[in-house]
């Protein structure tokens, strides 16, 4: 940083050093994005007793640039009297929000683009606006079953979005902070002096399950994948999308998927402080690996449950959200509270 | 010029435009989607004044719930702009006296040297680790608690008439109680029964078939 300081002056080496950080986090991201749609595609295949993709590549490591270069090559075919200019903007407004929300994400407790004192309040806002490229998909097609899909969508994910701000309301309770490195740093002591036990997941499990779920739902995910109900609807919002715009919302939802693991790594599972006692060494000590190791275990859960659970009907996704995910969440939040001001507080 | 005061008139340009064009556009799903980029840009005039939580409450309550349940609204309805538009120039004479008045008035106000714009001064510089979104919920439960529960009040009386007006039972509502549903056992809904094998009375022209039976 100082060399680009000297060589480019210092407002000048500043911007240069912050676009490397960016590029630093996003082009990972990317690959990651890539590779957990082979990983779906390999890991739903054995839990249906077959191999998955295995031609491209050696164990099939390369489909997804396959895929990527065979979606780049497809043509981009806009509908007759749709909204041309909201057409295209729609990948765009869906994918912005999933890689935007990384600024404020912690690996480590200094390694964070922007350590800002609302980092919760940010990432709440940001992925708040990922539903109007939902919206907008949908409207702009000038299709029917687009815009269905995008209505379907679009209610689940302002629906979820109620509950899951809910269940972080707890999680900024007990850490008295709306930092994302504070909440994490505040996991790493309670219940045995900072083990997996003093993580918010085990006082706050109500919380946890509530936003583990949510976070499927918001993220449009099987069994929660309404707006793609293949037989009802074709293919939800992007149904009117080809080539490399409908891959835009495809690396969205991969990219939110990876997001929300993240989230629910950093504010239940104690980010990249490690689950073993700081005395075993190197296995004890903190680390972005313990971060990574966290967000793959979340994302093997979407993987799992989309194997597993048949589709939710409209009615009943409702419902969970509504009646059942808002109450409890909002009971815990009172329990919470009582808890804090108890004697028998883990928090102090 | 200072960084900040490039970022605060290229955000101010944007703002005007789109202001401009949540009036002017013709398809009222643009006009909207105008004012979420209004909603937007106005929140990094908040950040700009270092009001951080208003800013990102502004997006997170207008642009991320507000808006999107008006684009909802709008886009469903059927709405034939060339109808709405055969009154502007009818309607133009008591429009533009109003806007002329409302222009005058702000004039008024912010020139005259009781306002004392000039001497205006920036809010008191914040350390650099003070905690706004602290400061606001202390003063919010302390100095102001009563306004705040008197505003927590009015808005719950809102919604529980908003909620009063609008909710009717449908007739044809084809609703199904999941309480009912997941206590329903299958002697509910299967009946099994035996049915004893009957021979057919003896018949000449059933001859051939009680042979094949």
């Amino acid at each position: 940083m100082e060399l680009l300081q000297n060589l480019l002056g210092t407002e000048a080496g500043l911007a240069v050093w912050t676009l490397l950080k960016i590029l630093a986090i996003v082009a990972p991201l990317m690959i990651g994005v890539a590779y957990l749609t082979l990983a779906e595609r390999k890991v739903i295949g054995y839990m249906q007793i077959r191999i998955g993709p295995n031609r491209v590549g050696p164990k099939g490591l390369l489909q997804p640039l396959a895929d990527g270069v065979k979606l780049l090559m497809k043509e981009i075919i806009l509908p007759t009297k749709s909204s041309k200019g909201l057409f295209l903007v729609a990948p765009v407004l869906s994918i912005m929000p999933a890689l935007a929300a990384w600024a404020v994400i912690p690996f480590t407790d200094t390694m964070v683009l922007a350590n800002i004192d609302a980092s919760l309040l940010f990432i709440m806002a940001i992925t708040s606006m990922g539903v109007y490229g939902v919206i907008v998909a949908g409207w702009a097609g000038n299709s029917k079953y687009s815009f269905l899909g995008a209505l379907r969508s679009s209610a689940q994910i302002v629906s979820y979005e109620i509950s899951m701000g809910f269940a972080l309301v707890g999680v900024l309770m007990v850490s008295g902070s709306l930092n994302l490195v504070e909440i994490v740093n505040q996991q790493g002591h309670g219940i045995g002096g900072g083990s997996v036990l003093s993580w918010n997941w085990l006082p706050l499990f109500p919380l946890f399950l509530v936003y583990l779920i949510s976070g499927v739902a918001e993220t449009n995910r099987a069994p929660f994948d309404v707006a793609e109900g293949e037989s009802e609807i074709v293919a939800g919002f992007h149904v009117e999308y080809s080539g490399m715009a409908f891959a835009v919302f495809f690396l969205a939802e991969y990219a939110n998927m990876i997001l929300v693991s993240a989230l629910t790594a950093i504010m239940f599972m104690g980010g990249w402080l490690s689950p073993f006692p700081a005395s075993w060494g190197a296995l004890g000590a903190s680390g972005v690996i313990w971060l990574l190791a966290k967000i793959s275990l979340v994302l093997f859960l979407f993987l799992w449950f989309r194997a597993t659970f048949p589709r939710y009907r409209y009615d009943q996704i409702m419902r969970l959200g509504w009646k059942i995910f808002i109450p409890v969440s909002l009971v815990w939040v009172l329990v919470v509270g009582a808890w804090m001001m108890s004697p028998l507080s883990l928090w102090n | 010029m200072s960084f900040q005061a490039v970022v605060f008139y290229v955000l101010s340009l944007i703002l005007i435009v789109a202001a401009f064009r949540v009036v002017t556009a013709k398809n009222p799903v643009h006009a909207a989607l105008y004012l979420v980029l209004a909603f937007f840009t106005a929140s990094g005039h908040w950040l700009l004044l270092q009001a951080e939580f208003l800013a990102i409450a502004l997006v997170l309550v207008y642009v991320g719930a507000v808006m999107v349940l008006f684009l909802f609204v709008v886009m469903m309805l059927d709405i034939n702009i060339e109808k709405l538009r055969e009154g502007f120039w009818q309607n133009f004479p008591l429009a533009g006296t109003v806007a002329l008045v409302m222009v005058a008035e702000m004039l008024l106000i912010l020139s005259s040297p009781e306002a004392n714009l000039a001497g205006f001064q920036a809010g008191p510089a914040v350390a650099a680790d003070a905690s706004n979104v602290r400061e606001l919920g202390r003063q919010l439960y302390t100095v102001y608690l009563l306004p705040f529960e008197a505003a927590a009040v009015v808005l719950l009386v809102a919604m529980v008439a908003a909620i009063g007006i609008t909710m009717r039972k449908r007739a044809d509502s084809k609703y199904i109680n999941p309480a009912e549903q997941v206590r329903v056992r299958r002697n509910d809904r299967v009946r099994v029964v035996q049915v004893q094998a009957v021979k057919p009375e003896v018949d000449t022209a059933s001859d051939t078939n009680e042979q094949q039976a």
